[in-house]
């Protein structure tokens, strides 16, 4: 139980710090590692809470697909980043009343609010025994099944978005060769040589 | 002391609020609004799984997995838009970005 408590508070604090981090950082290089911090730490949460599925998930497609994008796109621009910055401080006390009045109110509804004594029972799809079947195997059950339209339709969006990606960042230069091989193929005898008569001592 | 779903809820609000501070306070770097994006649906997910093992309902965990996928395209698809302008531009300061309308 202590262990629980110390590992959740270490993961927690982590997080949290790293997640600061990302937004305080001056460089964003330093703000994508501290995000890939952040997204570890939360899926240590996740094992935590007892979702090893979604926890291996959220390491794979955020740390190994996400996080790594956003690499890419930070050190592939060649922005001066200290221009950006400024303004920093002109936003501080904005920022920080928007964010303090909403941490507040966040933390009030946790305060007053119950569960309904109903809930449980009228849960859409209830978790099986632990001891029965585990995590990743209960979820394959009811995602093939109960959840079978919503998670085509996830597929979907990500072909959308993998198409949409490429047709935006595609470009033809005008001035590069490409071989064209239906040009290649398509060239006739008399297209490719030319018979000349050469007068003796003239040349060309 | 045992670690109950408060504690998770906790750590999601204040990551969230941590993430619409950072648009207010990066409010010229596309990238870092992006990542403070993430940072509030990371923030949404924890949520969504502290409630789905809380309730002993695994339609909470299915719900994540929906919003994993929404990120990952919205990560994509906003950074094909930010490399693109930024070749047509060659700035990624979202000031700039008016000079589209129209």
């Amino acid at each position: 139980m202590i262990a629980t408590a110390i590992a959740f508070y270490l993961f927690a604090a982590i997080t949290v710090a790293a997640g600061f981090m990302v937004i305080a950082a001056r460089n964003p290089v330093h703000s994508v590692l501290f995000l890939i911090l952040a997204f570890f730490n939360a899926a240590a949460l996740f094992v935590l809470m007892g979702a090893e599925f979604l926890a291996l998930i959220l390491v794979i497609v955020y740390v190994g697909a996400v996080a790594v994008l956003f690499l890419f796109v930070v050190m592939m621009l060649d922005i001066d980043f200290s221009e950006l910055r400024e303004g920093f401080l002109q936003y501080l006390p904005v920022g920080a009343l928007v964010g303090i009045i909403l941490l507040i109110e966040l933390l009030l509804v946790l305060g007053a609010w119950v569960i309904a004594p109903e809930a449980a029972s009228i849960a859409a799809s209830p978790t099986p025994a632990i001891t029965d079947i585990d995590n990743t195997r209960a979820l394959g059950h009811i995602v093939y099944t109960q959840y079978v339209y919503p998670f085509q339709a996830a597929g979907l969006i990500l072909l959308v978005a993998m198409i949409g990606a490429i047709v935006l960042t595609l470009r033809h230069k005008p001035n590069v060769k490409r071989q064209v091989i239906a040009d290649q193929v398509a060239r006739t005898r008399e297209q490719a040589v030319e018979m000349k008569k050469v007068e003796p001592g003239q040349g060309l | 002391m045992a670690i109950g779903l408060a504690h998770y809820l906790t750590v999601a609000a204040i990551l969230f609020t941590l993430g619409i501070f950072g648009i207010f306070l990066n409010r010229k770097n596309v990238i870092v609004i992006l990542m403070s994006i993430e940072l509030m649906l990371l923030a949404v997910n924890i949520n969504l799984v502290a409630f789905s093992t809380h309730m002993g309902d695994l339609a909470g965990q299915v719900f994540a997995l929906f919003v994993l996928t929404v990120a990952a395209g919205e990560a994509a698809i906003g950074l094909a838009i930010l490399v693109i302008y930024f070749r047509n531009r060659g700035s990624i300061a979202v000031e700039d970005i008016n000079m589209m309308k129209g």
